[in-house]
């Protein structure tokens, strides 16, 4: 008798549930303001399961952390900066609600649960959308983190919908769903095919996931699609290393190639190289710093702005530091080599002086950010745009070195200085103009790393060793040998790292130079001639 | 607690650190208080912030009129990220400048290359960074936090709230890193996680490009189980770590990185919208909603003359130690280090998050264990804080030192009771 009322008294419940959720959206949005992240995840599947496409904008302002509650009354709002102030949105209405100081609100906790939660809520909420790219998106986020209750959701969406793209999105996003609802064993089977056909990591994790809970008969079928996927994954591998070296690679020779110039091309020991890196790199820094200030609409060029500035930015201290100190140490390679690290801690410390010792922020403009698929390879655009920019810098410093008349001098003047001399070149200034040059690169260099590394007055030391190890296994004074040495040096280390680990990796590679240049004194590529006895 | 090959810094630093600083002349009615942090080498990255911030307490207790009647001195020498370095300029501040306790270091090195000075010449010193622990010593006071108050409150966080089930632990190549991993290893497999679902991964000094290990991490995380990364990456290659997270679409709600050494300050370096939802575990954040931390806030804003300057967790522990070393020369009405050593134990004073810190007999305090997670404005949310725990020296998850424990009262007085045996001296100092 008792169990019965119970299961009446529920029922009502349930069946009042719908219409009143309707008029309590609003009461679960200001609970949320004194629930805990358990209580506030109950909550958010109570809002979304009102079906009211109107909670949406609220729960993404709760996702992003915009969401408070006013200490007065503990109402919840959505609040956007206004001044020092926030401007209040109701999250319902969406309409305007005034302004607070931020004393008067606290801000509605939010955790990676929490957000999960959000997203998948949002998933289930935006699938009826009449917009095609947040359709598109909501069947990306279901076949992220599917549950069994979205499944009839995503069936009565795929019956409705005409676009073809969309349509295979939800497909996959149903057959994610269905793997762990409990639907009849054939239609899974289905499913894991049309998973197994999406292949990737991702695929991957959800067939994992369904085995774990997979009934018996189920297993094969996904043991098989596992192994399937494992064994192309494991072929992309190789590509992916191989990319992984290649960018690598690109980084050593941006790194090494103005090393390439002044301790190749002209045999001084530049400790000071790493520095012109860094200074690169901080004039990026500038750079953006004024052009967020004064122009921010300009962000995404900054680095092409950047890149002339630290050209001529290092070449400048370059000059200075030829013209000022190195010149006078020619022939005397150890006191050079003291002279340019003393001038690198110089650098180091002016640097931390003037912009302090803490990393400085360097963004990203939007088309170096993120990554995007290639078959089953994940290439990010920072690393793609470092690789090409690098065969840019070397094939410029390459028709410089080789076409032009500049080029024609510096190496006249390295290959044979007392006849150069004697055919009317100057060669001080050259000696001056190919130091700049070799410094002009290394800053320019500092600008592609400055998206990838710290950007601090210690960016340049990272860099001087692997830069002279690149220049010397290439063979010194030999351009194509320093992109020869970079580039394989970086798919070595890519190759060594998976199976031995970053440090040992680091550590063999350094053994095998050292065998390598035993072998071969002058490095892959020798200079042959006059030079050699110089 | 970092350690950084390093040799360039030495040189330049050393010539600095010679000449400066030695202008102050020794008053009888000062207290001179030695400060031993490195303004210039790779640490100077971390360590500069710390002696401002120890300059701007000093400058605070003077203006409440110093300690017994006097007033305080600072005397600031430049180690220059040199560890050997570190011990000179210690002997020095002891026994030239005759400075009544020290406050320094942040690599686990340099106070392994202090240690014996303090020892011998029986002075104070506190250091304020989080450690891999294993270590007590009668002079030596460790207000940052043991792995206890940091690592595992981290791990079960995780474990707890997000349930996860596989383990990256992660990490620089050093004694930092390898210590805490091994204790969190240990841990783990106390809880029941299986030896396949922690992978260990340890990386050089500075590394920079973590393509291989990020994907390896992404690869790891797709095995159905609910993945975490556990970081003891040092601060500096930090950054481009979470660099390729974010390029690599790895987000929080995925596989969430917790980690021990990425604070505020570390934070200023980087775009941290991607970031959003990884986790630190400290003992304090920026952002604790209290009095006193606004306070204190407030009064950095106004010694750096800079209101964009952070806070973070090792000027907390600065702060905390200060505070106790002043309370106990009060109650003590002298600096002599014997006296000051008896009275500080069990001193409590008011901490920035709001409760208070008690130094304890092993020389370690007690406080609590904040998680937080990066907002997009450099920030932490602090998602939850435990009660106060008490600093465990000797880990009790390792072999070597579960039997061990430290009492620096009489007549105790052994930083390495071995309590299986009875006897004063196991393993260490």
């Amino acid at each position: 008798m008792l169990i019965r009322f119970i299961s009446l008294f529920f029922l009502i419940i349930f069946a009042v549930a719908p219409s009143m959720a309707q008029e309590d959206a609003r009461a679960l949005f200001d609970a949320l303001g004194k629930a805990n992240f358990k209580q506030a995840e109950e909550l958010v599947g109570k809002i979304a399961s009102t079906g009211d496409p109107k909670v949406v904008p609220a729960l993404e302002a709760f996702a992003d952390g915009n969401l408070y509650a006013r200490k007065s009354d503990g109402a919840v709002f959505i609040g956007t900066a206004a001044g020092a102030n926030l401007a209040l949105t109701d999250p319902m209405s969406g309409e305007k609600a005034g302004e607070e100081a931020k004393g008067a609100l606290t801000k509605v906790k939010v955790n990676n649960g929490l957000r999960r939660a959000i997203r998948s809520a949002l998933g289930g909420l935006t699938l009826l959308s009449p917009d095609k790219a947040i359709r598109m998106e909501a069947a990306q986020s279901i076949l992220k983190s599917p549950s069994a209750d979205s499944l009839e959701l995503v069936e009565t969406a795929l019956s409705n919908e005409t676009d073809m793209a969309v349509k295979a999105a939800l497909e996959e996003a149903r057959a994610a769903s269905l793997l762990i609802s409990d639907r009849p064993i054939e239609e899974k089977k289905a499913a894991v095919a049309t998973i197994k056909a999406i292949g990737g990591q991702a695929s991957l994790s959800l067939l994992s996931t369904a085995l774990n809970s997979a009934d018996e008969m189920l297993k094969p079928d996904i043991e098989a699609a596992i192994k399937s996927i494992q064994d192309t994954q494991s072929l992309w591998a190789m590509a992916q290393n191989i990319w992984y070296g290649l960018s690598l690679g690109s980084v050593l020779l941006l790194a090494a190639i103005g090393l390439a110039i002044t301790f190749g091309v002209m045999g001084i020991i530049n400790m000071a190289h790493g520095e012109m890196v860094m200074l690169g790199a901080y004039t990026t820094f500038v750079v953006q710093e004024i052009i967020r200030n004064s122009a921010p609409g300009l962000f995404d060029w900054s680095l092409a702005i950047a890149l002339p500035v630290a050209f001529l930015v290092t070449g400048a201290v370059g000059l200075v530091i030829e013209r000022g100190v190195i010149r006078f140490l020619y022939g005397r390679p150890l006191e050079t080599l003291l002279a340019t690290w003393g001038i690198s801690l110089i650098l180091q410390q002016a640097v931390r002086s003037i912009f302090g010792a803490n990393n400085r922020e360097v963004g990203n403009p939007s088309w170096m950010s993120g990554a995007f698929e290639l078959g089953g390879l994940t290439i990010t655009w920072n690393r793609l745009w470092i690789v090409l920019f690098a065969m840019v810098v070397f094939a410029f410093l390459l028709f410089l070195l080789k076409k032009t008349p500049m080029g024609l001098r510096m190496r006249a003047v390295t290959q044979n200085r007392r006849m150069a001399s004697s055919m009317g070149i100057r060669t001080p200034w050259v000696d001056a103009m190919t130091f700049a040059l070799g410094s002009g690169i290394a800053g320019i260099a500092g600008v592609a790393l400055s998206q990838i590394d710290n950007v601090s007055p210690n960016l340049g030391q990272g860099y001087i060793i692997d830069s002279f190890m690149v220049v010397v296994f290439g063979g010194v004074g030999n351009l194509w040998g320093t992109l020869v040495g970079a580039l394989s040096l970086g798919i070595l280390n890519k190759f060594l790292e998976p199976s031995v680990g970053a440090v040992l990796g680091k550590i063999l590679v350094l053994v095998l130079i050292i065998l390598f240049i035993q072998k071969r004194p002058r490095g892959l590529f020798a200079l042959k001639g006059r030079a050699v006895e110089a | 607690m970092k350690l950084k090959a390093h040799v360039t810094g030495a040189l330049l630093g050393a010539i600095l650190s010679t000449t400066a600083f030695h202008g102050a002349f020794a008053a009888d009615d000062t207290i001179k208080v030695g400060i031993l942090h490195s303004l210039s080498g790779t640490m100077a990255i971390s360590e500069t912030t710390l002696k401002d911030a120890m300059l701007m307490l000093i400058e605070e207790q003077n203006k409440k009129g110093g300690i017994l009647g006097k007033k305080l001195e600072p005397v600031v020498v430049d180690p220059a990220s040199d560890w050997p370095l570190f011990a000179e300029k210690a002997r020095e501040l002891i026994e030239k400048d005759k400075v009544a306790a020290v406050f320094g270091c942040w690599t686990s090195s340099s106070r392994k290359s202090v240690l014996p000075v303090f020892e011998e010449l029986n002075s104070i010193l506190f250091y304020p960074v989080q450690y891999e622990g294993e270590e007590s010593s009668r002079n030596i006071f460790y207000t940052g936090a043991a792995p206890n108050q940091q690592a595992i409150p981290a791990v079960d966080y995780l474990m707890n709230t997000e349930g996860v089930e596989r383990w990256v632990l992660a990490g620089t190549d050093y004694v930092y890193p390898q210590t805490t991993n091994k204790i969190l290893q240990a841990y783990l497999e106390s809880k029941g996680v299986a030896k396949e679902d922690i992978m260990i991964n340890y990386t050089p000094f500075g590394h920079s490009d973590w393509q291989t290990i990020v994907s390896d991490i992404k690869k790891f995380g797709s095995a159905g189980k609910k993945t975490a990364v556990v970081s003891t990456i040092n601060g500096d290659a930090n950054v481009p770590f979470y660099k390729e997270l974010g390029n690599q679409g790895i987000k929080a709600e995925d596989i969430p990185v917790v980690a021990f050494s990425v604070g505020e300050e570390e934070l200023a370096g980087l775009d941290t919208a991607p970031l959003v939802g990884h986790l630190a575990a400290w003992n304090y954040f920026q952002s604790v909603d209290a009095p006193v931390n606004a306070e204190f806030i407030k009064t950095w804003h106004a010694f750096t003359k800079n209101d964009k300057r952070v806070t973070n967790d090792p000027m907390e522990a600065a702060y905390i130690g200060f505070s106790a070393w002043v309370k106990a020369v009060e109650a003590a009405g002298t600096t002599d280090t014997d006296a000051v050593l008896d009275t500080i134990i069990g001193v409590s004073v008011p901490n920035l998050s709001g409760g208070t810190s008690t130094v304890m007999p092993n020389h370690h305090i007690t406080k609590p264990v904040l998680i937080g997670e990066i907002q997009a404005d450099g920030q932490f949310e602090i998602v939850q804080q435990t009660p106060a725990v008490v600093g465990d020296e000797w880990s009790d998850f390792l072999p070597d030192s579960k039997d061990l424990i430290s009492d620096w009262r009489k007549p105790m007085s052994c930083g390495n009771f071995n309590v299986a045996n009875g006897k004063c001296g196991g393993k260490g100092s």
